[in-house]
């Protein structure tokens, strides 16, 4: 009986899982399409320098987190499993650092040998 | 009566939330993801593999564009269309990247669906998805022939530093092909939802163990995560 009532309330604590309303997935469905409109008008615009910057990557991390957050339902998993997952990719950006320094460096010496202005 | 092998029957204590969580999670003689099913735990981590490919894609790009004498050329103008006489910077892009999130979105309700066993209109939506899915994929192709009959190669291109088109092939041909088997995938499982496999609790590939819709789910994260990769190349391929 015990065994019964454990296993009946397992199964519901199964079929809860990353259920969420369909009126949420819309909402974000939306903000995505508005957040890539916003990214289209900054080239459409023509709007350069640190400004361009700036606003392309402010879009691309809100769509970003958007996706990860809500559709891949990360914002609901494990704490465990969170962690595992986000922070790695992170540590790309020690790589990113590295080889910004060694094109820069490229670019020196291809500079230095060839003359060519960029 | 066999009990069903389910993560959580084997928990039996209740386990602490936030950071004390965590640790005990990941403390030994523990199962790390707990209530996570072993099927989603290896997609996420196989899409942490898939991020680091992708990154380093992106950081190649990087350099080359960083290290190249010669000027970069303008993706704007290089993506542009001629519509009805009106030149419309970008906008074969902006229209994929329209395309690849309503997918998204729709994959989204699909496993919505699929927790609530409404198998018809899982299968169609997922249907849904793959169709946008192949809309991508072959707006992708017209743009490539676009682009080879005006004479980019991996080698060289008619507007300037010749890794343009290096690594314009090698990081939208990549995502392209992810894309590619997100369909295949989406197309297989709708149709095992479609014949009510996962009522039935039929065995087979990508369900070996028993039918339940968390296939459903596993599908959409691989879908959505071509979606977020997109969402990268977008802005650094084709707004830098």
């Amino acid at each position: 009986m015990a065994h019964a009532e454990a296993h009946a309330t397992q199964h519901v604590a199964h079929t809860e899982h990353q259920q969420h309303p369909i009126k949420l997935y819309l909402l974000v469905w939306g903000l995505l399409f508005v957040l890539s409109t916003f990214s289209y008008l900054v080239d459409y615009f023509g709007l350069q320098g640190y400004l361009r910057w700036s606003l392309i990557i402010i879009f691309m991390m809100l769509k970003a987190g958007l996706i990860v957050a809500v559709f891949m339902h990360m914002a609901w998993e494990r704490l465990a499993l969170i962690y595992a997952i986000l922070l790695p990719p992170l540590l790309v950006l020690v790589f990113v650092g590295m080889m910004v320094s060694e094109s820069t460096y490229v670019l020196l010496t291809r500079l230095l040998f060839f003359g060519a202005a960029p | 009566m066999s009990a069903p092998l389910k993560p959580s029957s084997l928990e039996t204590l209740p386990r602490p939330s936030g950071l004390a969580g965590l640790a005990a999670d990941w403390a030994s003689d523990q199962r790390a993801f707990k209530n996570v099913s072993w099927g989603k735990a290896m997609m996420w981590i196989f899409l942490l593999s898939d991020t680091f490919i992708f990154g380093c894609f992106l950081i190649a790009y990087m350099s080359a564009r960083m290290a190249t004498t010669v000027p970069w050329p303008n993706p704007s103008e290089v993506f542009a269309l001629e519509i009805g006489g009106v030149h419309v910077p970008l906008i074969l892009i902006a229209i994929m990247t329209f395309v690849l999130i309503s997918s998204s979105g729709t994959m989204a309700m699909a496993v919505n669906c699929g927790y609530r066993r409404d198998r018809r209109k899982t299968a169609a939506l997922m249907l849904l998805t793959a169709l946008f899915g192949a809309t991508f994929v072959g707006m992708q192709a017209f743009e490539w022939s676009k682009l080879i009959a005006e004479g980019v190669r991996p080698w060289g291109n008619p507007w300037g530093a010749a890794q343009f088109g290096s690594t314009f092939f090698m990081i939208t041909g990549f995502h392209g092909t992810h894309v590619t088997i997100g369909v295949i995938f989406l197309l297989i499982i709708a149709r095992k939802v479609w014949r009510g496999d996962f009522d039935t609790e039929r065995r087979g590939f990508f369900t070996s163990r028993k039918g339940h819709y968390e296939i459903v789910e596993i599908t959409g994260l691989y879908w959505h995560f071509v979606d977020l990769v997109w969402v990268f190349i977008f802005a650094f391929f084709y707004l830098w």
